[in-house]
């Protein structure tokens, strides 16, 4: 016997192995099938009139099989994604921990501001003139973000972070072409503190990758940097501060070394909480970096909405920012999309950016104020400096107690002789009801987990969030080694197979062979 | 027959005509399960320190460096199919590939065995 979903209702060996209940659901957690395994193909949600006769145009090529549609009524297909839905979890459902990510609480005032319809209903192929507001709000937006950052100008355009290295990048060899120096300076410096994404971009864009050392003290120094460059260095991509939480102390010498040098400076801005209203990057000596508006200003991740990473360009490299840029003519604001007669390096995507994203960033910068947005920033490194300190007896930091900015990094030295890893101890943390931090990343720390709270958590959560680990740690450091290596027991799947997952892949559902 | 190692864990066996390189049982254990290894082409030429393979991991990708200049005359196909070699057996089956040395006299500047023992002992 079967269920609707094809699952045996008899009670058998494989019933007893894999289920807690008859129906595999956990009190009201359901055990939801793909959408293909629940429908009927003679079911449908709508009931549509046949379509008129019509002479069929594509020679022979129509489709000679159904197309496999799963067929579900209306409240079976609502079901099914409201389940799906209830399964994922967000910053709105929790603390989310997780390290260089900046997973902070998006305020419903700039839900509500995104959704008025003058900025949620505008097209991007709509004439100029009728979204004057619209452009106004970019270009307040794009004051803020020079404002903050102490730069000349910004391209709004890049979708995400990379997508914003890749911006910046682009800027960078055009300036470098300009010069006549396009075929001898193809090396760009990447410190081993940066972020990952940073070799990529530079490789995509066609730079050698020189990686940078950091020294023990996780940060990198301009004494390393200076035997380095050369004639043939075009950048350096910096992450400050950095995967390591540290705010990257002597960036001012290296930037200087680096425009003595000829090169430009990248900076890697995914961390750029730790820093707002604290310290502009342009002072630094920066010439070129991208702001996540998703990390720092609020506006949701992934899922929940699409990143933006604009990017903001010193004066040496403005002139190369990409089209569409906003230029004022006469009392009205014109988006130039035609890079003929500038030095532009031509465009990132179709339109001009991620307009809600506009709108929710710059929600969260009036909303907040200037001593506002500073507050948000003292109050990040503060929680991350808190956690750090709390923990700091249980677990082991890798840099000693130097003070951290926006995240707390620690190294899995305590965890030695334990028989308990790094993953082990993440995957406890779901049986709490946490989120984990980032783990094994950044790669220069052994077993690192690197805790990012933000200032969205108050000091209840925090204090609860960090009691829980140093039970969990107490309890690894007593030998509860089975809490830890089989975990996580309650979540609705247990340890998943990551090497058979990667080893071999099942990269497409086909249906259940059925059973007899 | 000797065996030479690099601070970045990648060994090299040297044979009667020619040299096998791989990852150190250490640098297997590091990583984790092995899920994939990308080899460098047959007849491929390379200084010391170039990069000529990935090995990547579920906990990451990273990148193996040549012990000493020379040229590939052989690659381990099986790896492709069977990444997990690596870590059963890395100085064994698990080899990623064949070389010829350019200069045998690049192998002083490597760590022996005791040496290399020695060094992965003080990494804790």
């Amino acid at each position: 016997m079967s269920s609707a979903q094809g699952r045996p209702t008899a009670i058998g060996e494989s019933t007893k192995k894999h289920k807690v209940s008859f129906t595999g659901n956990r009190g009201l957690q359901m055990e939801e099938p793909l959408i293909f395994e629940g429908g009927r193909p003679e079911v449908s949600g709508v009931d549509l009139a046949e379509p008129e006769p019509f002479a069929m145009r594509l020679n022979g090529l129509e489709r000679d099989t159904p197309m496999g549609l799963p067929g579900l009524s209306e409240p079976e297909a609502m079901r099914h994604y409201v389940r799906l839905s209830q399964k994922n979890y967000s910053i709105d459902a929790g603390l989310y921990p997780l390290g260089s990510c900046t997973m902070k609480h998006n305020p419903r005032l700039n839900e509500a501001m995104a959704r008025l319809p003058g900025f949620a209903d505008v097209h991007p192929l709509q004439p100029q003139q009728s979204v004057q507001g619209a452009l106004e709000l970019m270009q307040e937006v794009s004051h803020w973000l020079m404002a903050l950052t102490g730069m000349s100008a910004v391209a709004l355009s890049p979708k995400a972070g990379a997508h914003g290295e890749a911006c910046g990048m682009m800027a960078i060899k055009a300036a470098i072409a300009a010069r006549g120096e396009a075929q001898t300076r193809t090396v760009v410096l990447v410190p081993e503190s940066a972020h990952g994404t940073n070799p990529a971009t530079a490789a995509l864009i066609g730079f050698t990758v020189r990686p940078v050392p950091a020294g023990p003290d996780g940060t990198v120094s301009a004494k390393t940097v200076a035997p380095l460059l050369g004639p043939e260095v075009a950048a350096i991509m910096l992450t400050n501060p950095n995967t390591c939480g540290l705010f990257e102390s002597e960036i001012v010498e290296i930037a200087e070394l680096v425009h003595q040098a000829g090169a430009y400076f990248y900076c890697d801005g995914a961390n750029f909480n730790a820093l707002v209203g604290k310290v502009r990057p342009g002072d630094l000596g920066i010439d070129a970096m991208h702001i996540n508006l998703h990390k720092t200003f609020s506006t949701p991740h992934g899922g929940g909405g699409p990143g933006a990473g604009p990017v903001v360009l010193s004066q040496r490299l403005a002139a190369f920012a990409p089209v569409p840029f906003l230029r004022a003519q006469g009392e009205s604001l014109q988006l130039v999309e035609d890079a003929q007669g500038t030095q532009a390096f031509g465009r990132m995507t179709a339109f001009h950016g991620q307009m809600g994203m506009f709108v929710r960033a710059l929600s969260y910068i009036l909303s907040h104020g200037v001593d506002g947005l500073k507050q948000a920033c003292e109050d990040a490194v503060l929680n991350a400096n808190y956690i750090k300190a709390c923990l700091s007896d249980v677990m082991s930091l890798p840099f000693g107690q130097r003070p951290c900015l926006h995240e707390a990094l620690f190294d899995d030295d305590w965890l030695k002789g334990s028989g308990i890893t790094t993953l082990d101890f993440a995957k406890a943390m779901i049986d709490e009801g946490y989120h984990p931090m980032t783990v094994y990343f950044p790669l220069v720390v052994h077993g690192a987990m690197l805790i990012e709270p933000t200032e969205s958590e108050s000091l209840a959560s925090l204090n609860l969030f960090i009691a829980t680990l140093r039970e969990l740690a107490f309890a690894a450091k007593n030998g509860e080694v089975e809490r830890f290596t089989s975990a996580p027991h309650y979540a609705p799947r247990r340890r998943l197979d990551e090497t058979g997952a990667a080893r071999t892949p099942v990269l497409r559902w086909s249906p259940l062979q059925a059973q007899g | 027959m000797s065996t030479y190692y690099t601070k970045d864990h990648e060994y090299i066996r040297i044979e009667a005509d020619h040299a096998i390189v791989g990852i150190s049982d250490y640098a297997q254990a590091q990583l984790g399960d092995v899920v994939f290894v990308e080899l460098p082409a047959l007849g491929q030429s390379f200084g010391t320190g170039d990069q000529v393979a990935v090995v990547e991991s579920v906990k990451a990708a990273s990148e193996v460096y040549a012990p000493a200049s020379g040229q590939v005359s052989a690659i381990n196909d099986a790896l492709e199919a069977s990444p997990g070699l690596v870590n059963e057996a890395p100085q064994g089956a698990g080899w990623f590939f064949k070389m010829t040395l350019s200069d045998k006299s690049q192998l002083a500047s490597l760590m022996d065995e005791a040496a290399y023992q020695a060094f992965v002992a003080s990494l804790g």
